[in-house]
């Protein structure tokens, strides 16, 4: 069985300051997208005040879509033997992570807004069914992430999901579509937007505001995988040094440990002083 | 590798002869699911024999699921994973050959489930060519997206669990296309005679994916996991 190289550096520490500024910028970008929606952007002529969850809902519908894209495109990186690295598996998982979040939120969101306009919670409009299997599909591919303990097998496996799913989105997306269309068309990304002044720029506003916060985000969610890494590969080791460090120091014994001080340390403290200690430091296990 | 699918089909086809899993469990199942939609319409004869091809196809994913899942459990016991990998057979026709026999099997349910539904809903059998088409094709679909999924769990200790929440999502679009592909051929769909046959395309683009996808992948998923 081959092993991906699990201990290559990851960005890490490297990326603090990146990761602080994406976050303050994301932090006043989302401040600064409320107060626009909410107080400053006038009502819509057709839909009054139910324009301002149009601040929220396309922006996290389109980094749940951005989340998946990134899923698939590590996923297939991944799998590709030539630049197959771990970092891609890691990039895979806080992708899917954070589609998945994005992808509820559109899901509530949209349904608010649909009971308001429509005057259902739910319709079988082909973007919403095909965002509520997208949904169901990422909650197994997470759930097969968890379910794999060797982290090898987790990544192939997952990888393959993530691909088939990608494909499979792909067919759903022309079965919803020929099945029933009710939703919206676009409105924004054309030559000629029907959304204009502040209630256009509030919306690009919120996109930006909602790319800073999904790149915030899958950058903390990827050192998370790679702090993981290293507690697999090292915690185990650092535990067992400690311990062994500690049963070589005769004044640290714990209460299972025997030592000079404890009941019957005549004997167990004779036999202790006999045997060569086999305990290593820390720094001898970390020169291995 | 159409030979060692052969001799996998053959050999899965056998312990089912054998074992009769399928024949006394699944098909008892399914048409338990069948009397079930009858009770949840409340017996209303006509609204069952317009819903009759969506619940044909959802009592076909129902009893692909234990059929799947019985297919890697044979694979489970004794180590016969492990002595399959090491047989020099090549993936690609493991593959083949899981999802030749799952489809036969699930032929012999679909033709029992076929009865069910001429006389539990009462529904009148018409446009063969398309109804057999996508018959054929939507079967090998579920049972090619069922292999590649089943090869993932087969040694999880949650597999039972798994595999439906893989599995389910996935072949939304197979009961969708072949609802719709099955109401155009009876004759229940509003639209064109021809929009039954573009469901059938769709249908062969999806069971394409997963047939090619499990070609490619499962000498993968069967090596490295």
């Amino acid at each position: 069985m081959r092993y991906s190289k699990a201990s290559e550096p990851g960005p890490a520490l490297g990326h603090q300051h990146l990761r602080r500024a994406l976050g303050w910028s994301a932090i006043v970008t989302l401040a600064l997208t409320a107060w626009w929606g909410l107080l400053i952007s006038p009502p819509d002529v057709v839909q009054g005040q139910l324009v301002r969850i149009l601040y929220l809902h396309p922006a996290v519908a389109t980094m749940c879509y951005a989340g998946f894209g990134l899923c698939t495109l590590a996923s297939l990186a991944w799998l590709w033997s030539r630049t197959r690295s771990r970092r891609w598996d890691r990039l895979a998982v806080a992708g899917a992570e954070v589609g998945s979040v994005f992808c509820l939120v559109t899901l509530v969101t949209g349904s608010i807004w649909g009971r308001a306009t429509w005057g259902v919670w739910w319709t079988w409009d082909p973007r919403l069914t095909l965002t509520a299997i997208l949904f169901a599909m990422s909650l197994g591919y997470l759930a097969l992430r968890r379910s794999i303990d060797n982290s090898h097998a987790r990544s192939v496996a997952s990888s393959v999901v993530a691909l088939l799913m990608a494909l499979t989105v792909v067919v759903d997306h022309y079965a919803t579509s020929w099945w029933n269309s009710l939703h919206q068309g676009t409105t924004l990304w054309k030559p000629d937007p029907t959304v204009h002044g502040w209630q256009l720029a509030t919306m690009l506003l919120s996109f930006l505001a909602f790319g800073l916060l999904t790149a915030w985000v899958v950058l903390h969610r990827y050192q998370l995988e790679v702090l993981e890494d290293r507690y697999e590969q090292e915690g185990t080791q650092v535990a067992l040094a400690a311990r062994r460090s500690e049963a070589a120091s005769p004044g640290l014994a714990g209460p299972g440990q025997p030592g000079p001080s404890g009941p019957g340390s005549d004997l167990t403290g004779a036999a202790t002083r006999d045997e060569p200690s086999t305990a290593k430091t820390p720094s001898e296990l970390g020169a291995r | 590798m159409w030979h060692d699918a052969l001799l996998v089909a053959a050999k899965d086809l056998r312990i089912e002869r054998r074992s009769r899993v399928s024949l006394n469990q699944v098909v008892p199942y399914a048409l338990m699911v069948l009397l079930l939609f009858g009770f949840a319409f409340d017996q209303d004869r006509s609204l069952l024999a317009q819903a009759a091809p969506g619940l044909f196809w959802l009592a076909v994913v129902f009893a692909g699921l234990p059929a799947v899942q019985r297919s890697f459990a044979i694979e489970a016991a004794d180590g016969a994973s492990d002595n399959m990998r090491m047989s020099g057979l090549d993936p690609a026709g493991i593959f083949l050959g899981k999802v030749a026999a799952i489809t036969l099997q699930l032929f012999v349910i679909e033709a029992i489930l076929v009865g069910g539904v001429v006389v539990l809903f009462h529904s009148r059998l018409a446009g063969g060519a398309l109804l057999a088409a996508t018959t054929v094709i939507s079967t090998a679909g579920v049972a090619g997206a069922g292999v590649a999924y089943g090869a993932l769990s087969v040694g999880l200790r949650v597999r039972e669990t798994l595999l439906p929440l893989l599995l389910a999502p996935v072949l939304a679009p197979v009961v969708l296309a072949a609802t719709q592909a099955w109401r155009s051929a009876l004759g229940l769909s509003t639209t064109s005679p021809g929009g039954g046959w573009r469901w059938f395309g769709l249908l062969v683009a999806f069971t394409g994916v997963y047939l090619a996808g499990g070609v490619l992948t499962f000498g993968t998923l069967i090596e490295e996991t």
